[in-house]
């Protein structure tokens, strides 16, 4: 066989003749393999796997409001207030005398601004097609994100993440004006008294 | 009585093989590896489902909880030009040393004052420094917001060097608005209307129009490579 025979048994040597000590080719890996652990381990906590995701953002141009521009039943305001409360309404409110109907609600997944979002969107794609006056098929509908002085930057994140995950066309992100920071208070004021 | 003996195996365990999995890891890992840059505070950042990864040679402004805003510049030929910039417009008196330790430094968040006894400090102790953050102003101009100094010098750097910044912000979750819309506003007032927004991903909710239009795309893509 091809194995070599070590056992040094089986045949006697004659009495003068010594036999050289043979060595184990083995080495013991044992302290190599604690090594390159200790390695991995390093480099593991180290190391930066994924480089960061971020999500894109577009300003607009804060020279004039653009907010005329949109249309009545288009537009959606989205108030961003504190302890993440999200108040929205669906118009211009451009008439002191008819205040919009401001709902509130939480970045919840049932019954959320993401619900009120597809509504939403669902609605003005009724509407365009009516044939009413000022209704035309290209309405798209458009979003106004405007957070109070007491949101986080959290809920600034998830209302654009929340444009994204309705696939939103038309959103910009602008300053509360004093008036929306009225519909904030007043419709406080009403859940309080309930 | 007959003693039963019982056969004893050898604890020995040839660890060649193990060593040989230790070891591809080991490369794998100092392969992929790109060292964590340090950051000057924790940031939880708030999740989004966009899944854009961080444009390479971009500028990053950390806001801490408490709206102290950090500047740091991931490419460091531009952080050359950059300081030698700023040591000439706005007097610093730099060494060649502090310049260095400018170019090789991570996030910092100082006035323009502290910057020389920041630098002047080694780079293992700056990490502890009382960083108290970038002035930023309520005017947003770059000759009184320091902040928006320090972008438009970064950003004539990295003209220079060929290779224009993006500009990206991290935020924690936590912050104030209004913190946040200070640094927003110091950008839009500059002509800086796109920038990226750092934030951890998170899954698409099911059923939504994002999770749709996804599906959508991987259908084409995968019928195109059929």
């Amino acid at each position: 066989m091809a194995e070599i025979d070590t056992s040094g048994g089986g045949k006697k040597k004659g009495p003068g003749v010594k036999k050289g000590k043979k060595l184990s080719t083995r080495i013991d890996l044992t302290p190599m393999v604690d090594l390159g652990f200790l390695l991995i381990t390093f480099f593991i906590f180290t190391t930066t796997m994924s480089k960061p995701k971020t999500m894109e953002i577009n300003m607009p141009v804060d020279t004039k409001d653009d907010s005329t521009k949109a249309k009545d039943y288009c537009t959606m305001t989205i108030l961003l207030s504190k302890e993440h409360r999200v108040y929205y309404y669906v118009g211009l409110a451009d008439d002191p005398m008819n205040p919009p109907k401001v709902e509130v609600t939480y970045f919840q997944n049932k019954n959320g601004i993401r619900d009120a979002l597809i509504l939403h969107k669902k609605n003005v794609d009724e509407q365009r097609m009516n044939g009413m006056p000022g209704h035309i098929p290209a309405d798209k509908p458009v979003i106004l994100i405007k957070p109070d002085v007491n949101s986080q930057y959290e809920d600034m994140v998830n209302i654009l993440d929340e444009m994204k995950i309705n696939d939103m066309p038309i959103y910009a992100m602008i300053d509360i004006t004093p008036v929306d920071q009225n519909y904030i208070k007043a419709t406080e004021a009403a859940n309080e008294g309930q | 009585m007959p003693k039963h003996k019982l056969p004893r195996k050898s604890t020995h365990i040839d660890m060649t093989a193990m060593c040989d999995v230790a070891f591809l890891l080991l490369t794998f890992f100092m392969l992929a590896t790109k060292f964590k840059p340090d950051e000057p505070v924790v940031v939880k950042t708030p999740s989004s489902i966009s899944d854009i990864v961080i444009p390479d040679n971009s500028i990053l402004l950390t806001i801490d909880p408490a709206g102290k805003v950090y500047f740091d510049y991931d490419n460091k030929k531009a952080k050359a030009i950059l300081i030698d910039k700023v040591n000439t417009e706005k007097g610093l008196n730099l060494t060649a040393d502090e310049k260095e330790s400018f170019k090789r430094g991570a996030s910092f968040g100082l006035p323009f004052n502290m910057m020389k006894s920041y630098l002047a400090i080694d780079p293992i102790n700056q990490k502890s420094f009382p960083f108290t953050g970038i002035p930023v102003d309520t005017n947003y101009m770059p000759d009184v917001n320091e902040l928006a100094y320090w972008i438009q010098s970064a950003r004539i750097a990295g003209q220079e060097t060929g290779q224009p910044p993006r500009i990206c912000i991290k935020c924690d979750a936590s912050t104030p608005y209004p913190k946040v819309k200070d640094v927003i506003k110091t950008l839009t007032k500059n002509d800086i209307l796109r920038f990226n927004l750092v934030t951890t991903l998170e899954a698409t909710p099911e059923g939504s129009a994002a999770e749709v239009a996804k599906a959508e795309k991987e259908k084409s893509s995968g019928t195109k490579s059929e």
